[in-house]
């Protein structure tokens, strides 16, 4: 019998003892979920701002009352709509070339959600194996890899990333690239601290003394623990990324200034401050809200995600 | 003679995110001046909440009900109705509680670990710690916790040292200044047999073993002459040859400081050699309070018996199976309607299921709330005790 | 008898860990220092000693979860040393280890039928039918109920969690346990339980254990034969009746005295031997008998030669320069 299937049959197997007075389906503990949620509504609200804005990443065209690149000299540096020159067309009014701010507020949670979301995962994803790697060899390989990390760690962030933007140019994969390859030391130490925790915990021992294969231990017993502390990580480390982004759009090291993008209008806003405030304070506000909303969720995820803290009623 | 401690109809219950933890039901017991009362519990029994309560060292979401009047010379006041200045001043002065070391972190018993003064605990230690009360009732159910819970609380902390801990109290609870309250520190660490008393002064907590630890902690706790003290589980995460000596030490201190003891514990053998009386708890309630002899003599609960059962006795050959109490400890979340320990007694009937058994006196100062007679093999009959 | 288990000369020391440039030599942790004795078929062998002597680690070295320094252990004619890494992990199913934490030791996130099933996915190609069937099996062995398979242990108290465990050593039919500590964190009357099931199993099933514990009351109970080990080292060995009438080392002595008997009347009248000061540290064990800085009775010679250890009675080892002469006190039970 092949691993895989001696896993499937341990699934098959528990199911066939269920005992029917329990309640443990996947409903159960998704209502166990929502309740926790509920009774945190800090975490409730970072939630439904964060779906909101993943939402209007989504579906920008449908939701843009304007094309974000469509110019319109005769309507430019138009205020809100509620002050007295505003008007209903532009309802986060216009800036110095005329295109919609709302527009471009909304084509711009794309640029910001994709480079969290796939910043965050490639980092995540390559973090877990050099860490899965330094925690569980040990010695040699863990001192290089530990020693590369802190290197990595010990540049001053902004500055590094910067050079590297420079270097690499302006564009929306390298943006990725940069963030994703800068946040790797991040994801390594957590996971090896963690690796290193778990390993010493008893059904790790258990597992080796019932002769368990190498492989085995890692994929059953240490990944699922890893995935809490981890994940949790990632939503804070996702919303840093957002934050950054906007600063390397504001120094000009983002996405091309033709991308519609929170960091780019910041920089496009800034010579305008004083006089047209609105140009740069809305995209400023989705930045904050979007941080700030994705902070509050990784606070909820991090007490729903604690086994310590996991407590189900019956 | 007027008790010392008189606790009647003591109730604590914590409201948790889950619903509430009946942790303390209806305790009553009194201390005398001098005397050594043994509270026997397993994990969750309520043992530690009880005294916890009384100290008003709970904090979070709770209710504590019924009352605690302590009686000493110039003082009568109840504990639970004063304000927490008063307590405050009370704590460590006239009552002390010494901790389990909190160093071990899989216990069977709660390890609450805590500054002698309370003004030396953080408000997040103070949280933590009632987490950890809380869990601990969780665990119970069984159903609760999924993880063993590490204290992070040491009883002292971790970067004062050890002299200064104690001088500390003095200087908070009577007024002493720093030369005197130095001179006096040194005395006690002598008194608690620590050797070379003027250089531990200046050691770190960490610095010490776990047996140094619980000595200076007895120091600090005896440093204002208190007239009780309470022993939490002193003795659990230590050694036998070491539990011993602190056995042996606080029998002493006892003698010479005229002090009363509370020591709360879950091991019948410490206690046979130890108390001078003896309340058992479960479910969280005292289930039966005797005179050291007459409990180990004649216990009146099933639940005391089935303990004493429990203990493999050395003089004996092994070979016999020892006897067990089946099932598990009572869900804490469930209002209290019946006996508590219906469902693991081996002589419970009807009645046990309709009511709670408010406690039968057996005999001078021998009470047990069972509605059963267990010597004659019969019901009980006679009049309850009123409360 | 016929041994099942023999411990040669096993040695462990943890070096202590270095900085990243050491200076000078690492000290060394002497966990275990030198250890031989035999288990026999169907016996529970109690080992006991304070926390820090090294017990759990010779338990650990003798399932080689722990590699020794020195030393083998020999499972009836193979020698568990010198198995190659794979030989090892197959080899594992004959001896089993129940821990002491039976909080940490269940992963929190598989079913308990899952946990069961483990060593018997394996291990063996047992159909789905049989290993579902070996699971109701073993769960009510070990007092369990069907319905258990399909909770997560978190749902389980601390004695049901111990149950369990025992359930998953027993998967492979094992001819010999480690129990490292399996009572010392459960309640009192939970301890009862667990011993007794321990009792009856082996009973049923003829394994033999070795009984890893602190408390000397619950180690008599449990087995035929108990060693005493201090600071790395087997102070005594002797079976548990032979021990308890006529202990010869001095530490033997004292730790029976420590042990407070359930009936005032009795307690009031023990003089227990309170030991002086506290384990030294086993980074630099004392010279010669390392007992001899607490030791009650120990002469000159105790500091200067290590006494050896040897078979004073018959099946009686004791390790003392003066065993039997000079007593720590009188202990009369009996």
């Amino acid at each position: 019998m092949k691993d895989k299937d001696k896993d499937k049959l341990n699934n098959e197997l528990t199911g066939l003892l269920v005992d029917e007075k329990e309640d443990r389906s996947i409903r159960a503990r998704l209502w166990y979920l929502w309740r926790l949620l509920w009774r945190d509504k800090a975490g409730l609200i970072g939630l439904l701002v964060f779906l909101t804005i993943i939402f209007c990443a989504i579906s920008a065209t449908i939701l843009a009352p304007h094309d974000p690149l469509k110019q319109d000299l005769y309507a430019s540096r138009q205020p809100p709509a509620w002050t007295e020159e505003g008007s209903s067309e532009h309802i986060l009014g216009t800036d110095n070339l005329g295109r919609d701010i709302f527009s471009r507020i909304i084509y711009g949670s794309r640029v910001s959600i994709m480079v969290g979301f796939l910043g965050v995962s490639m980092a995540f994803t390559l973090g877990i194996m050099i860490g899965l790697i330094a925690g569980f060899k040990g010695g040699r390989t863990d001192n290089v890899i530990m020693t590369l990390t802190n290197m990595v760690l010990a540049l001053p962030y902004l500055v590094f990333v910067v050079f590297i933007a420079a270097v690499l140019g302006r564009s929306l994969l390298n943006v990725v690239l940069i963030f994703g390859l800068t946040d790797i030391p991040i994801f390594v130490r957590v996971t090896r601290g963690e690796v290193l925790r778990l390993r010493e915990e008893g059904y790790i021992e258990a597992a080796i003394s019932i002769g368990q294969k190498t492989p085995a231990i890692i994929f059953k017993h240490i990944m699922p623990n890893l995935l809490g502390p981890l994940v949790t990580l990632a939503t804070f480390e996702m919303s840093a990324m957002i934050f950054y982004e906007a600063g390397l759009g504001f120094l000009g090291l983002s996405v091309p200034p033709t991308v519609p993008s929170w960091g780019n209008m910041l920089a496009e806003g800034r010579q305008y401050l004083t006089v047209y405030p609105w140009m740069s304070i809305y995209p400023g506000l989705a930045i904050v809200i979007t941080g700030f909303s994705m902070n509050l969720f990784g606070d909820w995820l991090r007490d729903a995600l604690d086994p310590r803290l996991r407590r189900m009623k019956k | 003679m007027k008790p010392l401690l008189s606790v009647k109809n003591l109730s604590t219950r914590f409201d948790t995110f889950d619903g509430s933890v009946y942790a303390v039901n209806d305790v009553n017991f009194d201390l005398n001046p001098g005397e050594t009362l043994a509270v026997v519990g397993e994990s969750g029994s309520g043992k530690s909440v009880t005294m916890l309560s009384l100290l008003g060292l709970l904090s979070g979401s709770k209710e504590v009900t019924g009352s605690a009047f302590f009686s000493t010379a110039g003082l009568d006041m109840d504990l639970l109705a004063i304000s927490k200045t008063e307590l405050n001043r009370l704590r460590g002065n006239r009552i002390s509680i010494i901790f389990q070391d909190a160093l071990r972190s899989l216990n069977p018993v709660m390890t609450v670990g805590e500054q002698i003064s309370e003004s030396l605990l953080t408000h997040r230690e103070r949280e933590e710690r009632n987490a950890e009360i809380k869990e601990e009732a969780g665990r119970l159910r069984g159903s609760k916790v999924s993880k063993a819970f590490q204290s992070t609380l040491r009883s002292f902390n971790p970067v004062m040292t050890v002299g200064e801990q104690i001088s500390e109290t003095l200087r908070t609870h009577k007024g002493y200044n720093r030369k005197s309250a130095y001179r006096r520190a040194i005395e006690l660490l002598e008194m608690v047999g620590i050797s070379q008393p003027d250089k531990r002064y200046y050691s770190y907590p960490h610095m010490f073993s776990g047996g140094m630890r619980q000595r200076a902690m007895i120091a600090i706790a005896i440093s204002c002459t208190p007239d009780i003290l309470i022993a939490d589980e002193p003795t659990t995460a230590l050694d036998v040859t070491i539990q011993a000596q602190i056995i042996d030490l606080t029998k002493r201190l006892q003698q010479e400081l005229g002090m009363a003891v509370i020591w709360i514990t879950h091991d019948l053998g410490v206690v046979a050699g130890l108390a001078d009386r003896v309340m058992v708890m479960y479910g969280g309630t005292g289930v039966e309070t005797a005179p050291v002899d007459r409990l180990y003599e004649s216990p009146c609960h099933p639940y005391t018996a089935g303990l004493l059962g429990a203990i493999p006795n050395i003089a004996e050959d092994g070979g016999d199976r020892l006897i067990s109490i089946e099932g598990a400890p009572p869900d804490l979340y469930q209002e209290p309607r019946h006996c508590q320990f219906a469902w693991r007694c081996p002589y419970v009937f009807e009645r046990c299921w309709k009511e709670i058994p408010r406690g039968y006196t057996v005999s001078e100062g021998h009470v047990a709330k069972c509605f059963y007679d267990m010597q004659n093999n019969q019901p009980r009959t006679g009049v309850q005790n009123s409360g | 008898m016929d041994k099942l288990i023999r411990v040669e000369n096993i040695t462990k020391h943890f070096d202590l860990k270095s900085s990243f440039i050491s200076l000078g030599s690492a000290a060394a942790v002497k966990a275990v220092d030198d250890i031989s004795f035999d288990v026999y078929k169907n016996e529970t062998l109690g080992l006991v000693g304070e926390s820090g002597c090294g017990k759990s680690t010779l338990g650990r070295v003798i399932l080689r979860l722990i590699e020794p320094t020195s030393g083998s252990v020999f499972y009836e004619d193979i020698n568990v040393n010198l198995l190659k890494p794979e030989e090892l992990r197959r080899f594992r199913t004959k001896m089993q280890i129940v821990f002491q934490d039976s909080y940490s030791s269940l992963n929190p996130r598989h079913k308990v039928g899952e946990i069961i099933a483990e060593p018997m996915t394996i291990h063996t190609d047992m159909s789905r039918r049989e290993i579902r069937e070996r699971i109701l099996e073993l769960l009510s062995l070990v007092g369990l109920k069907a319905g258990h398979a399909s909770r997560f242990p978190h749902e389980f108290s601390g004695g049901q969690r111990q149950r369990i465990n025992i359930a998953r050593t027993l998967a492979l039919y094992p001819s010999f346990i480690v129990c490292d500590e399996p009572i010392s964190a459960l309640d009192v009357s939970i301890q009862a339980q667990v011993v007794n099931l321990l009792k009856d199993l082996q009973k049923k099933l003829g394994i033999t254990y070795l009984f890893i514990a602190h408390d000397l009351s619950m180690v008599k109970h449990i087995s035929d034969r108990i060693a005493v080990m201090y600071l790395g080292k087997i102070m005594e060995l002797a079976t548990s009746r032979e021990l308890f009438i006529n202990p010869l080392h001095p530490y033997t002595q004292s730790l029976i005295s420590a042990i407070p008997i359930p009936d005032p009347k009795k307690e009031r009248l023990r003089k227990p031997i309170v030991l002086e000061g506290e384990v030294p540290s086993p980074v630099n064990p004392p010279s010669g008998c390392v007992f001899h800085t607490r030791c009650p009775v120990a002469g000159d010679l105790c500091s200067q030669e290590i006494p050896e250890y040897c078979e004073i009675g018959p099946n009686h080892f004791v390790s003392c320069h003066y065993a039997g002469e000079r007593r720590a006190a009188e202990i009369n039970y009996l």
